[in-house]
């Protein structure tokens, strides 16, 4: 279990400020946010690797603020692997063994790993000639095998290849159902953290904005920071009045009155629909031209704007083809009532 | 053919001047001395004693940098400090301060007026005219070349490496042990060349502590003072031979970026 309470560390330019979250015993949790939002200096705090200016960390009950990184029984993989160049593969994993008292086990957990992972015919390689999904691999066994309480991931699928990403993705995933250690990651992708996460805590320029499951924070995002993150591309200040809402020209219906406080709306594209030959003028119904076509392979981002208001709509690039539309068609826009986020 | 950019030109022919600026001095000198002289010369105990004396004292300085040096030299690479900029700059002063200030700046330490000097009496120890004062002053004059050296080899360690040796149970002085002193390996030994070249051609500090014991460099000054330049060039040229050895013993453990061994 890990509990960060207050969290802060001030560096020039840049500062954590009052970070607090928990991960429950055996939890995959992740911090999710843009580059630059301070995910990789909260796992450094975590492991004991950055002075903190303020706040407590506790690991499995016990406060290890001051405690040094190597008493506080933690693995951390780093995106860039951090192996070490001047060791083999097997000299690698082995490195932390010597400062586990029980060598047998440690043995045992070795043979465990290196067959889990396919190291075996790795093993007598020096490390700079491994590809990206080796390389993780070598690291994931090297935190693995001193049995660490928790494990520190910081972006450990972000380097790697496609191909490779995929593999080590499905392996943390696995790893972490069979040996039921505590996971802490750090990722940008939302579609990481999807896959890989029950809970997650979304930071942006050194707050936590929001934590809670991950599909709490991809329906219900409580700002407009962490809405653009999860991918709401269409974000607007909004009047509400009763179960509707004016956000400048247009008067969008609700599906439910909304709770007071609130100041925005929130659409995912894939919910705006665009019906360019939808019939009368029912709710939610907007005219509008297409100003711009991104074609993303399988679909294609269509932007359409609304009386001055753009909003961003994903459509099938074979349904877009047969409709044969183009920039400055004429369209209209469907939002459903029930699609719609209020924050 | 190509045309050779102007640009380009300008910079070949400088180039060329530059190297012919350091060779043929240089040239000339080891031309000069017949093979007889250089004979006579090596086979002189004096000037043996004196080169042998340059290189020990030398060498000494160079560990005494090294056991002194690679401790503070990590502290500048990894750690920051208020003031850091300052004790930076002091580690450079050696390099800026005229020599025979340097000498006269330590001697002043060593005599009987300062209590520095006293405690050193008291204990046997005596720095002007000695061994022992040669190697404080060239100590001097190649601790910046050393700390500077691995300061930087330390700093292009990513710290990462030491972060994960930390986390998997190592303790500060273990990482550096196994992860830091292996990867700095290079930069170390290569501070510890740069450090004893440096102090192998350190004169101006050392005529004023120490005239005697003779050092090959103030061997070579008296030589040619005395006797003039046939009598001095012999010394020299033994003297440069040591220090070319040095200088392919660092250009081979320090091959230029790109060609570096995986």
């Amino acid at each position: 279990m890990i509990r960060v309470e207050n969290l802060s560390v001030r560096l020039p330019g840049f500062a954590l400020d009052g970070v607090s979250f928990r991960v429950a015993p055996g939890e995959f949790f992740t911090i999710l946010g843009p580059t630059g939002a301070g995910k990789t200096l909260i796992l450094e705090s975590i492991a004991g690797m950055v002075p903190i200016d303020g706040g407590r960390i506790r690991i499995d009950g016990r406060d290890v603020t001051e405690l040094p990184p190597e008493r506080r029984g933690i693995g951390i993989v780093y995106q860039d692997h951090a192996l070490f160049p001047h060791l083999s593969v097997s000299r690698n994993i082995r490195y932390g063994l010597r400062y586990r008292a029980k060598a047998a086990e440690g043995d045992d957990r070795l043979q465990h790993l290196v067959e889990r992972l396919g190291l075996k015919p790795l093993l007598n390689r020096g490390v700079s000639h491994l590809s990206g999904g080796e390389r993780q691999r070598v690291a994931l066994a090297r935190a693995l095998v001193v049995a660490p309480k928790i494990l520190l991931l910081d972006e450990p699928l972000s380097a790697l290849d496609p191909n490779f990403r995929e593999e080590i993705r499905d392996l943390l995933k696995s790893l972490h159902r069979e040996t039921g250690i505590t996971v802490l990651m750090v990722t940008h992708d939302f579609a990481e953290a999807h896959f890989l996460a029950a809970r997650t805590a979304v930071i942006i320029a050194g707050r936590i904005e929001q934590v809670g499951s991950v599909a709490e924070v991809f329906n219900r995002p409580v700002s407009p920071a962490v809405a653009a993150f999860v991918g709401m591309k269409n974000i607007f200040e909004a009047r509400f009045e009763g179960d509707t809402a004016r956000t400048g020209p247009l008067t969008m219906a609700l599906a439910r009155s909304v709770p007071p406080g609130s100041r925005f709306v929130a659409v995912r594209p894939e919910d705006v629909q665009l019906d360019a030959d939808a019939p009368g003028a029912a709710n939610n119904h907007f005219a509008g031209q297409v100003t711009r076509l991104d074609h993303q392979g399988v679909f294609c981002e269509v932007r359409v704007s609304c009386e001055g208001m753009v909003w961003q709509t994903i459509v099938p690039t074979g349904r877009l083809m047969q409709q044969g539309l183009s920039e400055g068609d004429t369209v209209r826009l469907h939002v459903p009532p029930g699609k719609i986020h209020v924050m | 053919m190509r045309r050779l950019d102007p640009f380009h030109a300008v910079a070949a022919a400088c180039t060329l001047l530059v190297v012919a600026f350091i060779v043929v001095p240089l040239v000339e000198m080891i031309r000069q001395p017949t093979a007889a002289d250089l004979k006579a010369s090596i086979l002189d105990a004096d000037v043996r004693r004196a080169i042998w004396l340059s290189i020990s004292t030398s060498g000494s300085a160079a560990l005494i940098s090294f056991i002194f040096g690679t401790p503070f030299a990590y502290l500048l690479a990894r750690r920051d400090f208020p003031g850091k900029r300052l004790v930076e700059s002091i580690v450079d002063l050696p390099i800026m301060i005229p020599h025979p200030v340097i000498g006269i700046a330590i001697l002043s330490l060593a005599g009987r007026q300062h209590w520095i000097g006293r405690l050193a009496a008291d204990l046997g120890v005596r720095v002007m005219g000695s061994v022992t004062g040669i190697v404080i002053v060239l100590t001097f004059v190649g601790l910046p070349f050393y700390i500077n050296t691995v300061k930087n080899g330390i700093e292009a360690i990513p710290q990462r490496l030491e972060n994960v040796s930390r986390s998997l149970g190592a303790t500060a002085f273990g990482t550096f042990w196994r992860v830091t002193f292996p990867l700095a390996w290079r930069s170390v030994v290569v501070g510890m060349i740069l450090c004893t070249a440096r102090a192998v051609s350190e004169f101006g500090a050392v005529v004023i502590v120490a005239y005697h014991p003779m050092i090959a460099p103030v061997m070579i000054y008296e030589r040619f003072t005395a006797y003039g330049l046939r009598y001095s060039q012999p010394v020299a040229v033994w003297l440069i031979g040591v220090c070319l050895v040095l200088f392919f013993l660092l250009r081979w453990l320090n091959p230029p970026a790109g060609r570096t061994r995986a």
